[in-house]
């Protein structure tokens, strides 16, 4: 048989064992970036025992979670309650089937692919709503009730946002909105910023995320729908959780961060731009070398070393397309490989803010999201969508420059924004008329 | 209570839309019941419509065994009712005993325990805030204020060797000397606390969430707070100018000048803005506190051998959480009596059912971080 028939079977498969195999390790090392993350933002150090920094941390959670008993309640659903958790990290992982990974790496470019994901991560919803009705709790009862009611909600804001690039881009495949973006040079976040923040703030509330976590509201359901869960069961719904974490920063990517696009991709000025994957790789690699000397034990010593030269080879073969004569074979895989960083970095950087934002926000009361959700964010998409498609008519029908219709939409946008915001303050206290008295105005402390 | 609501889904009522009533059983272990407080909460939906406190998971019979135990022995003891306001609880003790005998600490010994005291309001409204936040989701103040408490914890350290449970003083006064650099670890801690004050309002007095979850949340009105007996923060966020500080000065506060904030709504919110505010106060009271320490003996005229004359005596200082009383009977022997300590964390925990109708669930974890108990108080 032709090898080069066979090819483009092979391929996808291969990718998906890849990211199969890979996602629960990454999914780990997310959680300990978050953890490190969190640690400093709070004046401390974070896991420090496992390896060096933490670095085995992951892994040795793995193993305690694999090794824990599995506890199934006597008054559970046994087979939902089994059932459960599949769905939901199954749910999770087909999504980023159709997600492009640098303009090669990719499982599956799908014609309908951003219609396929957003169907498929809504299936997620029905693993955590079975998982706590299966569990026979209240407290996961009530996690899986709001995460039913929350999820719709921002599920609408999250597509009015997703539409808005679909317009842009003209295709709903994923691969074409990159190539889209990488054209005209101009990453949708700058034509269509509300957007993104729209989409943005809905996929926080999507994942879960504080200030959006009313599912699981450590302080209120103790741990939510997972209550009753522990053991591998529960780390399956974390694995979803954070799989899903993943599946949103790279649609945001994808729709509005320009995919695997490299900031000023289509500016020759910035070429020595290109550069700067290795070179950050080099740093990563000198910090570990120079923290190894200071492990207190042999292993760790290793490790550290051994973390490092993993960073040196990452950077070789980054620097290899640019150090190569331009036309040889290997300087083809640059798009391939630099796409796959900048890409990777771009996911990386939008979790990031996911964890920031976690760390500084109290989270918001079941009631205030929802609100949040139909009064504010359903509407201001709605507006985003419609402006974006003045300003498509505006350019396309009437022939005004980009520069004129898009900013003025984006304008427009703000003020219905700003419009939105304004009349929503109307409504916060939906308990006051019960409760009693005059608590309207401003209260300040007489010192 | 018992009428309001019988527990164990027995009187399950049915709800307007023909759905059942739940009943959620909120602790002892809870991530935000600060300890063992349970709460059976009656629910329409997220709603609360009824709700009743079970304590007593860490009643230990603190009041039986002050009686037999000498006053000084038992002192110790009631370090371990509010512990996050060990000292707090000392000072009451000691001033109360030295009341039954009619001595008095000398003024030097008076002008430290005033320090201390304040040092540890501060650190208790630290926990609080710390708490309190994280009960309403905000993760990170709760490290920057164990920062700060941290530094507190030092000085105690320093001070008398203990960091939680102190028995930092004596009866008649104090045991220990103030050590050497007691003035400048207060001075330095009060001179960069203003700033870190600042810090944790920046983090949620004016931020939106943190608003929308505490204004009009818990609202405690000042004639119910009365009636109910609340002390302390709760009851001046109500707009009642109470402090017994002010009131009937005790130790070296009729010294000091400073001032008591006061709420207006006695919501969660005021509750917040009147601690902040507090903790401001606290600390010029420590500086002014430092500025002159009087020389002269720190133990006043008490023997080896403690008997008061029969009679009784009731006392209280203004603890952290509110008005924390004692009442000591004695009957002339090296033992006292009878002793009822008025806790304020449970007479405030009183106040948590009227407060909590009518909000959702996530609100009555806000309003039990508002009412700053603690249940090695509450249950004594």
């Amino acid at each position: 048989m032709n090898l080069n028939a066979i090819i483009p079977y092979i391929l996808p498969v291969l990718f998906a064992l890849v990211i199969v195999a890979l996602l629960p390790l990454v999914a780990g090392y997310i959680v300990l970036v978050e953890r490190k993350v969190m640690a400093d933002m709070q004046v401390r150090l974070g896991p420090m025992r496992v390896g060096p920094h933490g670095l085995l941390q992951p892994i040795a959670d793995a193993v305690k979670l694999l090794l824990k008993e599995d506890i199934i309640p006597e008054s559970a659903d046994k087979l939902v309650f089994w059932g459960a958790p599949l769905i939901s990290v199954t749910a999770a992982m087909l999504a980023l089937a159709a997600l492009p990974i640098g303009p090669f790496f990719q499982i599956a470019d799908l014609n309908i692919g951003l219609l396929y994901i957003l169907g498929i991560s809504s299936l997620g919803i029905f693993g955590i709503v079975l998982g706590g009705w299966a569990s026979n709790s209240h407290y996961s009862l009530m996690g899986a009730l709001r995460s039913a009611a929350q999820l719709v909600s921002y599920e609408t804001s999250a597509g009015m946002a997703v539409v808005g690039a679909l317009l842009l881009a003209g295709t709903l495949s994923t691969r074409g909105i990159v190539q889209e973006q990488s054209d005209t040079g101009w990453w949708f976040i700058f034509v269509a910023p509300v957007g993104f923040f729209i989409y943005l703030v809905a996929s926080i509330a999507e994942t879960n995320r504080a200030p959006f976590d009313m599912p699981e509201a450590e302080s209120e359901l103790v741990a939510g729908y997972m209550t009753e869960y522990s053991g591998f069961r529960w780390a399956l719904y974390f694995l979803a959780e954070y799989t899903n974490m993943v599946v949103v920063a790279s649609i945001a990517t994808t729709l509005f961060l320009g995919g695997w696009m490299r900031p000023f991709g289509n500016t020759r000025a910035f070429n020595f731009l290109d550069y700067l994957p290795p070179l950050l790789m080099f740093l990563v690699a000198g910090y570990c070398f120079r923290r190894t000397p200071k492990q207190p034990v042999q292993v760790q010593k290793m490790f550290m070393a051994a973390v490092g030269l993993l960073c040196i080879v990452v950077a070789l073969v980054l620097i290899m397309p640019l150090a190569v004569p331009r036309d040889s074979y290997l300087a083809t895989s640059k798009p391939g490989i630099h796409g796959a960083f900048w890409f990777l970095f771009k996911v990386a950087a939008y979790i990031y803010v996911f964890m920031w934002l976690r760390f500084t926000f109290p989270r918001y009361r079941f009631d205030q999201l929802m609100r949040l959700g139909w009064q504010f964010l359903v509407p201001l998409s709605i507006v985003n969508v419609m402006m974006i498609g003045l300003a498509l008519a505006l350019h396309r029908q009437f022939g005004w420059p980009n520069w004129i219709s898009f900013p003025l939409c984006i304008v427009l946008t703000l003020v219905a924004g700003g419009f939105l915001l304004a009349t929503g303050e109307k409504h916060e206290h939906p308990f006051v008329g019960e409760v009693g008295e005059g608590q309207e105005e401003e209260t300040p402390v007489h010192a | 209570m018992a009428d309001r609501y019988s527990g164990g889904g027995v009187n399950v009522e049915t709800t307007v839309l023909g759905a059942d009533e739940i009943i959620l059983n909120m602790g002892p272990q809870h991530p935000s019941t600060h300890g063992v407080l349970r709460v059976k909460l009656r629910l329409d939906g997220e709603k609360v419509v009824g709700s009743e406190c079970v304590i007593g998971y860490l009643h230990r019979g603190v009041e039986k065994i002050a009686e037999h135990r000498s006053y000084q022995q038992f002192a110790p003891y009631v370090d371990r009712m509010d512990y996050v306001a060990a000292v707090s609880n000392g000072l009451g003790y000691c001033e109360t005993v030295e009341k039954l005998m009619q001595v008095e600490a000398p003024p030097r010994a008076r002008v430290i325990r005033t320090i201390l005291t304040e040092l540890q309001r501060i650190a208790s409204h630290l926990f609080w805030l710390g708490t309190h936040a994280l009960d309403i989701g905000a993760l990170t103040p709760l490290f920057y204020c164990l920062r700060e408490r941290e530094e507190i914890l030092k000085i105690f350290e320093k001070y008398c060797g203990a960091r939680l449970t102190t028995h930092a003083f004596r009866i008649g006064g104090l045991q220990y000397e103030a050590y050497d650099e007691l003035e400048k670890d207060v001075e330095r801690f009060c001179k960069g606390f203003d700033k870190r004050v600042d810090e944790y309002e920046s983090l949620l007095t004016e931020n939106r969430i943190w608003v929308g979850r505490t204004k009009g949340i818990g609202i405690l009105t000042a004639e119910a707070a009365i009636a109910m007996g609340v002390t302390g923060p709760v009851l001046r966020a109500s707009g009642v100018q109470w402090d017994i500080r002010k009131a009937m000065p005790y130790a070296a506060y009729d010294q000091y000048e400073f001032s008591i904030p006061t709420g207006k709504n006695g919501d969660t919110y005021d509750r917040y803005l009147v601690r902040m505010e507090e903790m401001r106060q606290s600390r010029k009271i420590c500086l002014q506190g430092i500025e002159n320490i009087p020389a002269g003996p720190i133990l006043g005229k008490v023997g080896k051998v403690l008997k008061p004359p029969p009679g009784e005596v009731y006392h209280s200082i203004e603890a952290p959480k509110g008005e924390l009383g004692y009442y000591i009977v004695s009957d002339g022997t090296t033992q006292p009596y009878r002793v009822r300590i008025r806790p304020p964390s449970l007479i405030n925990l009183e106040a948590l059912d009227q407060m909590i109708r009518g909000h959702l669930v996530a609100d009555v974890v806000a309003i039990i971080g508002t009412l700053d108990i603690v249940l090695g108080e509450v249950d004594r």
